[in-house]
Order: C-alpha cells, then sequence, then structure tokens
C-alpha cells in the first residue's frame, strides 16, 4: 500500500507560536487516519494547510506522489482534496442542490438548470444513502443533515482525500452513526481519510491508524490504531500520565440548597422540580433536544419562565435578567462557548473581570486595574490557562482555555453558590477536561451546588454524585452514582418508554443499519 | 510539571521583533499620520500655523467633537444614531424660544438639555427594549425631531439677544473659547467614562457579544437606554452652545452633522461592529476632520470639492484598517 498523501516537515508560525514545527507523516488511500492531540496542538492548523487556507512557512506536502503548493482553497479542491471544517461552510440561504453544486451549476442556455441539478444531487444522495430532499434550504435542516451535504459535496468534487474536523462534536447519537457509517464507506470506496475527534471510542471505532501532536509537533504515529492502548494514547496527548481523568473523590453532602419548584417555560414540557444539595455534583443527561439547556436558562433568568420558584438556602431568587441569579450566586457557563460565553473581542483579563468588578470598584465608580490584573493573573495560573498573556483577546485561544476563562469569570465570584456548566468540556481535549473536572469538585468541596449538563455519558457518570436524565423537555427519572449505569440512564433517555432497559440501550449502541431517515429519528437542534 | 512545555517557544527574534513593529505601527498609525499632515501643513500652507487660526480650527470642530464622544459609545455598543443633528437644531431652537418666553437663561438650557435626554431615551426605549432596527428607530426620530423644531419655531430662526446666553459660545478662558474648553472637559470625561468605569467596560461587551454580555451578568436593555440618553444629553449641549455662537435657533441647522460626526468616529479607529473604541483614536478623528477642512478653506477650494475630500477621506481611512485587521487575520 502506497501513501496517498504526504506530510513532509510542515512547518506553521504565528506571531509567538509555533502552530507547526517539522510535522512529518503520511496517510494511506482506503484508510482512516485519526489526528489525536490537545486543542492548540496543531491539528487544525494541519488541516487549514492541506485545504489551501494557509500557507505553510517551511516544508510541504505530496498528493499521489507529486508535490503540491496550494495558493488558495480552490486550488486544494482542484488536486481532489475535501475538508469539512469543525464549523460547516455552507450558503443557509439556498437549496442542498445548490450548495452541493455551488460555482458548478449545471446551465442550460445560459440559464441554470435546476431539474438537472436536482437530479445530478438526489442521483448522488441516494448513492450515499442519504435521505434529504435536494430542494430544501441549507437553513431548515438539522446541524447534521448539513454535514451530510458537506461531505455530498467533496463526493461531487471527487475527492480523493476527506479530512473531517470534529464531525461528530454537535451530533446526536443516532446521527453519529450514519456519519460513522458513510465514513466506512468511503474508505471502502478507497479514498483517503483524515479524522480529528477528541472522543476516543470514535477513534477506535474508526480509525486504522493514528498520528499523535502535541504543542505543533508530531509526537508518534501508530499505523495500527487497534493495537494502542488507550492510556497510551492519552498519556501521549498529555505528555503526563493521567489515571482517571475524572478525578471523582466522594464528599461529605450538605443540606438541600437549591430547590427548584415547578419551573416552565418555553421548549420545557410541564412544570419541572428538582433540588441540589450542598457539595453535590448533578449530573443532567438527555438527548440533544431534551431540554436541558433550556431548563438551564430558565433557572438563570436568561429566558422568562412562565411558572415556578427557584428558592437558593431557602429564600427566593429574584426573577428578571441573569444579573439577579449572578447577585443571589447562580452562575452559568453556557453551552455555546463562542456565541454566548466569551466575550471575542476582549481580553483574557476582561473576560475575567467582567461580573465580579462590581464588587471592588474605587469609590463605587471607578475600575481597580491593578487589582484586576492581579486577579486575571492569579486565575491563569491556577486554572493552567494557556495565554501568551492577559491582554491576549480571548477568541485567539483554544476552546479548552476559553472555558476555563469562562470559569474563571465565576469562580472570582465572592458570592458563588451555584455553578451550572453547560457542555463544559464539548470540543475540549483530554488535558483541559481533567483540568475541568478538577474545578468542578474543588468547588463542590467548598459545599457549592454544581450542576453539570452533558451530552457524554461517560463524563456525566464520572463526575457526578447523582444524575438527573431528561426526554423531550420532561424530567425523567434520578439515579443515584451508585445506580447510574450506561444502561439505566440510556434507558430512560431513550423515547422508546415500552422496551426493556436493556433493549434500549441495545438499540443505542446497534449501528444505524437500515434506517437511514436522519429526518425524523431524534429531534435534532439546529443552529440557531 | 512541564509548564515549560505549556508556554509556546519563543518565535524566531527577527520575526518577533516584526510583529511588534507592526503592532507599534498599527496602535498609532493614525496619531502619526495626523503628526505628519500638520508638520506638512504648518510648513506649507500660509496663515495655517497661526494661534489664531489653530484656536479658530479647534473651535470650529467643538460640537463634532461633543456629540463624537458619545457617538463612540454609541458605535461601540453596535448601535447607532442619525438623529443627532435635528436634535441639535431642536435644542438650539427650543432654547432660543423658551428664553424668548421666560428670559431665564438656566430655564432656556434646562429646557433644551431636557429635550435632548428625552429624545435620547426615546431612542434608548425604541432599539433596546422594543427591538426596533437602530437604524430605522433614529432615521425615524431624526425625521420627527426636524419637524418639530421646524414646528415649534414656526419654519423662522428665533433670535437670541440676552448678553450671558451669547457669552456661553463667545467667552474665552485663559485664551480659549468656552466651547473648545467644553469639548476638553468631554474627551477627558468620556474617555474616564470608556476605560475607567464598569459603564464604558459594559458598553464594549455589549458592542462585542450582547448575549454573552447579558449572560455574563450586564443588564444590556437598560445600559443601552442610558448610552443614547447621555447622547442625547450631550447632542443637546452641542445644540445650545451652536446657537449661542449664532445667536440664533436654526430650525435647519446642521444638517448632515450625524454623518460628519460618524466619519470622525470612523476615522478615530471605532469599528462599526462594536465592541472597539479608543477616545484617544476620535480626538485624532475629530481633528483630521476639522484640519481638512480648515485648510481647505485657506487654500480657498470649491466646496464643491471639499464634499469630494471629506468622501475620499472617509474611504481612506476605512480601507487603512480594513488593510490592518486584514494582517491581523492572515
Amino acid at each position: 500500500m502506497t501513501a496517498y498523501l504526504e506530510f513532509d516537515q510542515v512547518c506553521k508560525f504565528f506571531p509567538g507560536v509555533k502552530a507547526l514545527n517539522g510535522v512529518s507523516f503520511s496517510a494511506h488511500a482506503g484508510q482512516v487516519h485519526g489526528l489525536l492531540g490537545e486543542n492548540g496542538a496543531g491539528k487544525s492548523t494541519l488541516l487549514k494547510i492541506l485545504g489551501g487556507q494557509y500557507k505553510p512557512d517551511g516544508g510541504g506536502l505530496l498528493v499521489d506522489g507529486k508535490q503540491r503548493h496550494f495558493g488558495s482553497a480552490s486550488d486544494a479542491i482542484a488536486a481532489g482534496i475535501a475538508v469539512i471544517h469543525q464549523e460547516l461552510q455552507y450558503v443557509p440561504e439556498l437549496t442542498v442542490a445548490e450548495n452541493v453544486l455551488l460555482g458548478r451549476m449545471p446551465t442550460r442556455f445560459g440559464l441554470l438548470d435546476k431539474p438537472k441539478a436536482h437530479r445530478l444531487v438526489a442521483d448522488k444522495l441516494a448513492a450515499i444513502g442519504v435521505d434529504l430532499d435536494p430542494g430544501a434550504r441549507l437553513a431548515d435542516l438539522s446541524i447534521a443533515q448539513r454535514q451530510m451535504v458537506e461531505i455530498c459535496k467533496a463526493i461531487m468534487q471527487d475527492a480523493q482525500v476527506i479530512a473531517f474536523d470534529e464531525p461528530t462534536s454537535s451530533l446526536s447519537h443516532r446521527e453519529t452513526e450514519i456519519l460513522f457509517r458513510l465514513v466506512k464507506e468511503l474508505r471502502a470506496d478507497g479514498r483517503t481519510l483524515i479524522y480529528i475527534s477528541h472522543r476516543l471510542e470514535e477513534l477506535y471505532e474508526l480509525c486504522d491508524a493514528c498520528t499523535i501532536f502535541r504543542d505543533g509537533r508530531k509526537i508518534v504515529t501508530h499505523p495500527v490504531m487497534a493495537e494502542v492502548p488507550r492510556e497510551r494514547l492519552i498519556s501521549d496527548m498529555v505528555g503526563r500520565e493521567l489515571s482517571d481523568i475524572y478525578d471523582y473523590r466522594t464528599r461529605p453532602l450538605g443540606e438541600a440548597r437549591l430547590q427548584v419548584q415547578g419551573l416552565d417555560g418555553h421548549h420545557v414540557d410541564g412544570p419541572q422540580s428538582f433540588s441540589v444539595r450542598g457539595g453535590e455534583v448533578l449530573g443532567f443527561f438527555g438527548l440533544v433536544g431534551a431540554g436541558r439547556s433550556e431548563l438551564m436558562r430558565l433557572l438563570y433568568n436568561a429566558d422568562a419562565r412562565s411558572a415556578g420558584n427557584v428558592l437558593l438556602d431557602g429564600q427566593p431568587v429574584p426573577t428578571g435578567a441573569p444579573t439577579d441569579a449572578i447577585a443571589a450566586g447562580i452562575v452559568l457557563c453556557p453551552e455555546d462557548r463562542k456565541e454566548q460565553g466569551i466575550l471575542a473581542t476582549a481580553s483574557v483579563a476582561e473576560n475575567i473581570n467582567i461580573s465580579c468588578r462590581r464588587h471592588d470598584l474605587l469609590g463605587g465608580l471607578f475600575l481597580r486595574h491593578k487589582r484586576e490584573a492581579a486577579l486575571a493573573e492569579e486565575f491563569i495560573a491556577r486554572l493552567r490557562i494557556k495565554t501568551p498573556n492577559r491582554q491576549q483577546e480571548i477568541r485567539l485561544l483554544s476552546g479548552g482555555n476559553q472555558q476555563k476563562v469562562i470559569l474563571a469569570r465565576w469562580l472570582a465570584e465572592p458570592g458563588l453558590k451555584v455553578l451550572i456548566l453547560d457542555e463544559p468540556t464539548r470540543g475540549i481535549d483530554v488535558g483541559a477536561k481533567n483540568d475541568i473536572y478538577r474545578i468542578i469538585h474543588e468547588v463542590a468541596e467548598r459545599g457549592c451546588c454544581v450542576i453539570v449538563v452533558s451530552s457524554e455519558l461517560p463524563e456525566v457518570l464520572g463526575i457526578s454524585d447523582r444524575v438527573i436524565v431528561m426526554r423531550e423537555g420532561a424530567i425523567c427519572g434520578e439515579l443515584a452514582r451508585a445506580e447510574a449505569s450506561e444502561t439505566a440512564v440510556l434507558a430512560l433517555a431513550l423515547p422508546d418508554t415500552a422496551a426493556p432497559p436493556a433493549a434500549a440501550a441495545a438499540a443505542a449502541n446497534a449501528p444505524a443499519g437500515a434506517a437511514t431517515n436522519i429526518n425524523t429519528q431524534y429531534p435534532s437542534r439546529s443552529i440557531a | 510539571m512541564n509548564v515549560s512545555s505549556l508556554t509556546p517557544t519563543a518565535a524566531p527574534t527577527a520575526a518577533a521583533t516584526r510583529a511588534l513593529q507592526r503592532k507599534w505601527l498599527v496602535e498609532y498609525s493614525m496619531p502619526l499620520g495626523y503628526v505628519v499632515l500638520f508638520a506638512v501643513l504648518a510648513a506649507t500652507v500660509e496663515n495655517f500655523f497661526s494661534v489664531a487660526n489653530v484656536v479658530g480650527l479647534m473651535l470650529s470642530v467643538a460640537q463634532i467633537g461633543m456629540v463624537a464622544c458619545t457617538m463612540m459609545l454609541c458605535l461601540a455598543s453596535r448601535d447607532f444614531d442619525l438623529s443627532v443633528g435635528s436634535t441639535i437644531a431642536f435644542a438650539g431652537v427650543l432654547g432660543a424660544i423658551i428664553l424668548e418666553r421666560s428670559g431665564s437663561v438656566a430655564l432656556a438650557v434646562g429646557g433644551g438639555l431636557a429635550a435632548g435626554a428625552l429624545i435620547g431615551a426615546c431612542n434608548g426605549v425604541l432599539i433596546a427594549y422594543l427591538r426596533v432596527n437602530a437604524l430605522i428607530a433614529t432615521l425615524a426620530t431624526m425625521l420627527m425631531v426636524r419637524g418639530l423644531a421646524f414646528i415649534v419655531s414656526k419654519g423662522q430662526a428665533v433670535g437670541i439677544a440676552d448678553e450671558s446666553f451669547i457669552s456661553f459660545g463667545d467667552a474665552r478662558i485663559a485664551g480659549l473659547p468656552l466651547p473648545v474648553i467644553v469639548v476638553g472637559i468631554c474627551f477627558i470625561v468620556f474617555g474616564i467614562l470608556l476605560n475607567q468605569t464598569v459603564f464604558g467596560r459594559n458598553t464594549l461587551a455589549i458592542g462585542g457579544n450582547p448575549e454573552a454580555a447579558r449572560l455574563a451578568g450586564v443588564r444590556v436593555e437598560r445600559l443601552r437606554v442610558w448610552i443614547f440618553l447621555l447622547q442625547g444629553l450631550v447632542t443637546a449641549m452641542a445644540g445650545l452652545i451652536l446657537a449661542s455662537r449664532i445667536t440664533s435657533g436654526q430650525p435647519n441647522a446642521a444638517q448632515g452633522f450625524e454623518l460628519d460626526v460618524i466619519s470622525a468616529c470612523v476615522l478615530g479607529g471605532v469599528s462599526l461592529q462594536g465592541g472597539k473604541a479608543r477616545m484617544f483614536g476620535v480626538l485624532i478623528g475629530v481633528l483630521i476632520m476639522g484640519t481638512v477642512e480648515n485648510v481647505m478653506n485657506l487654500l480657498d477650494v470649491d466646496a464643491f470639492y471639499q464634499y469630494l475630500m471629506r468622501g475620499v477621506i472617509l474611504l481612506a481611512a476605512v480601507l487603512l484598517d480594513q488593510l490592518k485587521t486584514r494582517g491581523e487575520r492572515r
């Protein structure tokens, strides 16, 4: 077997950072080659070079034995390379067919030949087994469906190399199965596939070989993925040993501090009640669209509630705006870090101080720049935030480090009582995950309530003292740590209540099989 | 602990110096440009570099300077205000009428300022709470307020005879006209407001990302109303000073003023995408606008060409900014 795609001593420098430092490895046709590494290790930069978005500062790449230099993304496409980025690139107002054939629409007498376009795309979609209407607008599709459109586009362009950058980070269980099947078919078709993911289970299921990155360098290439033990992968990625990434320790639990009584509102199905004890980590699990984030937003006053009360230490929490929840000691790290969490163009220090500074003003009015700087430095060190300095714009940090900055913002609140984390580790590497779990436990040990909403079942089971499961907008069950197994939690989370737990779990784990209609299977949320 | 391996290894020193030079250039390109412009004009244009002319230049940009301070806050929070020109005219007319009827300067000034604040607050409520697009909302108030200025004055200029009122535009302290001192104070006060207070920081935060700012505990709606209210207040003050300088309230005064103010802010590096603003930059922007106009007057350039020049300069400044940010992205 020959190497179809070869990277040769690729270097890429940004001011102050060596994003890639002499990286060489090769990927073979008919294989899925996984790329692993913490955020900021250089994987995405490598994909951008492959896709022609960045020019390497040194080294180059060979496709099918020929040296290639891409001046632009269209050069890469012409060379048969398609990169499917984490943030999908499409025109929301155009139809599936128009997006797939963007820039190459068939014409007839100088006019667009829409029927032909629809036929072409419908054929291709059918060939890869995806049930989608070529005339549907992209804006009306789920993220998973948009991803399928992107893949279809790559196949239409006859791409021999297809690279995926964390394709499953916003997919539901079932959508992921469909993606996997498609990737496997492309492999069987003899294409060269590059696959980036932070989820080790996925990499073991899909990849034939893998390369591990750390700090812009290639650490090692494993030619046979299946032979590499999990611990080895993690220690290669992180550069240190991580025995148990969840770091769970039993804590003494206090009285019920947070009591949510009959909370109801948009996207929540009927009044919901639960309570959290002091020092407790409460996990919220459910499929995408089960209403977990919405319930948390109601609790945080981010959305208006139609009914219900929130009591903290017996006192009612004022409704109104998030400010009121924060004043009472309830804080939220939102699900969509980029759109709702970070103040993208502001500095790391500004992002940390935005809320807590109100407690420490000179004469109740003026900022204390020195104290703010010191506070920022303290948290950068304590949470191991990787940033050149505190003045760095937060948007230039990796996802894990952005999340730590948001956490720092709330840990800096002197009156913190309830910490709500919505998908705290989505798109974050193992090392930073471990740091975040450590912080969660520290906060709980201080006697605070911690609520963790997550779609990653191992994570929920790993860190929680208790798990609440939501389904279709309502709380449908509650399990103590001892009784919360994967099977038990999934049995509650899946919509089919009639099936016995074991069968339901099996159904969730089984491959999608013939059922490929991703329109109807599970509620999937589209990007707002 | 492998902290050392976490921090990125220092890039080649040549590249680092280049990056630093670049950063310095980006940061100070406008002030540097202005210094060069000023030096060249002082050397080549007759009568430019004299105390009388420079003071006159500053006086000519006093109104723009004051309103640019609050417009900066408005743009920094990703909003927009087209109604300032009309507000200037209305405040001037209203002040002149109240003065004529009551003879009380305090009442005239108070009435003008209150009207400005009310107009600003209306803009703010429309935009923040009723979620009308800022461009549309202030376009509507711009038309309505201009209409009100004509209605209350019956379309006529309202003369001002009161000496103490006229002295606002006329008096000099340490050789500087009062309006120049007022605009100087505005720059200092709003500079402090932007950089040293929660108000300023939160303004930038909601401009950068309103939803993230709200979830971080900023009362976004309330803050936006305050920004517009301040804008109305300062604009009314500028209107009253203008009225005192021209000794009348003119219902058709300051037409197109809003675009001059926005131009000055953009020249000063305020991002229309919100989230970025610097008081010093706005000061430079205002000075560039004033200097160019002043020089064209000195050189007796036809008014038609002056429009052309102002457009060219604005475009050039925006293109320069575009080039700078493109450099960042690559």
